[in-house]
């Protein structure tokens, strides 16, 4: 038997091209500016970059274009552009308590020291549609306040100085890293944080909120959510000194949740962690509304939800992999199905003929 | 706007090379007038890092996620080594920083260069953070209370 398996390269091609064309559109308007879709759809970047695990503006500017704002597609095309660069090291870790704040709010503290900052936020929005926004009215700029500002305090060392937060552990040595050795279970909070910090935002979200519904038990506070930009340092072994490299800018929050103690712990506040590229408020709720949730068996609680199995989130968290495996069942399964095909008719044939039999069998006993 | 010591620590200089815009940076380097030759030692080439942040905030590193950055090293005709590193894929910049820091290593350039081409840089920089400071400090939130009236 013959099987077709070639034909398609001239179908393909002009697929391509037929994409080029729609993605370019009306060519009477002018084509989109990396500059724009950097500057004006700001947050899609940060989600690219963030999902995409990859911190280059202008290179997720560039994905989002190329993927029609198809924002998994993006994400897709920015993984696979990192596997082309070598990887010269690593940072430093970086010091969110250094941060230049461009937005902090406590859900504890009222008055806590550096004060709410709202920065440039969605919330008290109306969600009202803005029509103004249809045209390209003058926007004022920020307002400014000039008098002093006082350091902004983490969350974490206001409690911390009482004790009724547990303090972060300090470890040496080397944390696992999901891009460079395989997934094997259970995976170390450092790792399940890395894998977190690109899961995918629709995913953890439903999973986060699953928390709060009940399925994991959880009363979460958003103690603190901090945005702004954060200094990188890389060791030069060259120069024997860290160097400053630039500058990103991380979302973090700390979520507080309230912890009866334990037989090791006594009572006493606990966190869940998390920390994204870019401003991403919803994703870092999400991601440390997880980690809180995935800790149950470090903290001796009853692993009776989907949120709090490792397995089940991590390896489900990556929209990459989720969407090839999902869109791989597109692709042509001739052989496969026609195999599947020849098994079904085989067992319809003996079906049936099992039918046919009892039918004879009943009529004979009839007659 | 001038600076606290002339000439500055190398890794401060080198903090404010890696954040400069490319463009800035070849304008001002441009008005000292310098063509040094020099020979490559590595790059430029981009590349990628790991970030790492901690667990908690304070706990033991993990990885976040990989940035781009591009790196460059350069030697001078006198021997003098210079190195960058930025964020970002523009080795020109990082070609031109490399080149800034190996000169630099002459106290006396490095004077004028921190004078002509460092300070203005940092003065920039400098201003962008005030005015971002500024205006997220007038989105602070002044509580007050009120009177509810019941003890009157």
């Amino acid at each position: 038997m013959y099987v077709a398996v070639k034909g398609g390269e001239a179908a393909i091609d002009n697929a391509h091209r037929l994409l080029a064309d729609r993605r370019r559109g009306d060519r009477s308007v002018p084509a989109l500016t990396l500059e724009q879709i950097a500057g004006q759809l700001a947050l899609g970047v940060d989600r690219v970059m963030s999902e995409g695990s990859l911190y280059d503006r202008r290179l997720a500017a560039l994905a989002i274009k190329q993927a029609r704002g198809d924002m998994i597609e993006a994400i897709f095309l920015l993984r696979a552009y990192r596997t082309t660069l070598p990887r010269f090291g690593h940072s430093e870790p970086i010091d969110t308590g250094a941060m230049l704040v461009e937005r902090r709010i406590s859900a504890c503290y009222k008055d806590l020291p550096g004060g709410q900052l709202l920065g440039p936020t969605f919330d008290y929005t109306h969600r009202l549609l803005d029509e103004e926004l249809d045209g390209d009215p003058t926007i004022e700029a920020g307002d400014k306040r000039t008098d002093p500002q006082e350091p902004v305090t983490r969350i974490a060392d206001i409690l911390g100085a009482e004790g009724l937060i547990e303090e972060d552990e300090t470890a040496f040595g080397e944390p696992g890293d999901i891009t460079q050795t395989p997934v094997e279970f259970p995976l170390s909070r450092a790792m399940r944080l890395q894998s977190l910090s690109r899961g995918d935002e629709g995913f953890l979200l439903a999973l986060g909120y699953s928390t709060q519904r009940g399925y994991a038990r959880s009363h979460p506070f958003a103690g603190e959510i901090r945005i702004g930009e954060v200094e990188v340092e890389i060791f030069m072994p060259e120069l024997g000194f860290a160097v400053p490299v630039g500058r990103v800018q991380l979302t973090e929050c700390q979520m507080v949740n309230q912890f009866k103690g334990s037989a090791k712990a006594p009572p006493q506040f606990t966190r869940g962690y998390g920390l994204v590229f870019g401003q991403s408020e919803r994703k870092v709720m999400a991601m440390a509304l997880c980690d809180r949730a995935l800790r149950a068996e470090e903290l001796g609680e009853d692993i009776v939800a989907p949120a709090q199995d490792q397995e089940f989130v991590l390896s489900h968290c990556d929209n990459v992999q989720a969407t090839g495996f999902v869109e791989h069942l597109k692709l042509p399964h001739y052989v496969d199905f026609q195999s599947e095909l020849g098994l079904v008719r085989t067992m319809r044939a003996e079906h049936d003929q099992v039918a046919n039999d009892v039918a004879f069998e009943a009529k004979e006993a009839a007659e | 706007m001038s600076l606290d010591i002339i000439p500055l620590p190398r890794r401060d200089r080198m903090a404010i090379l890696a954040r400069s815009n490319g463009g800035r940076l070849r304008d001002l380097w441009s008005t000292l007038g310098l063509d040094p030759a020099y020979k490559s030692v590595r790059g430029p080439e981009s590349g990628l890092v790991m970030l790492r942040g901690r667990v908690g905030g304070t706990g033991e590193a993990f990885n976040v996620g990989e940035a781009t950055i591009t790196r460059a090293s350069i030697k001078l005709e006198d021997g003098s080594i210079g190195h960058a590193m930025a964020l970002g894929r523009d080795v020109e910049k990082a070609r031109l920083s490399a080149v800034i820091d190996a000169l630099c290593q002459d106290t006396a350039m490095a004077a004028r260069i921190d004078a002509a081409l460092i300070a203005p840089i940092k003065s920039e920089l400098d201003a962008a953070d005030e005015e971002r400071r500024q205006e997220t400090a007038a989105t602070r939130v002044d509580f007050f209370t009120m009177v509810r009236g019941e003890d009157q």
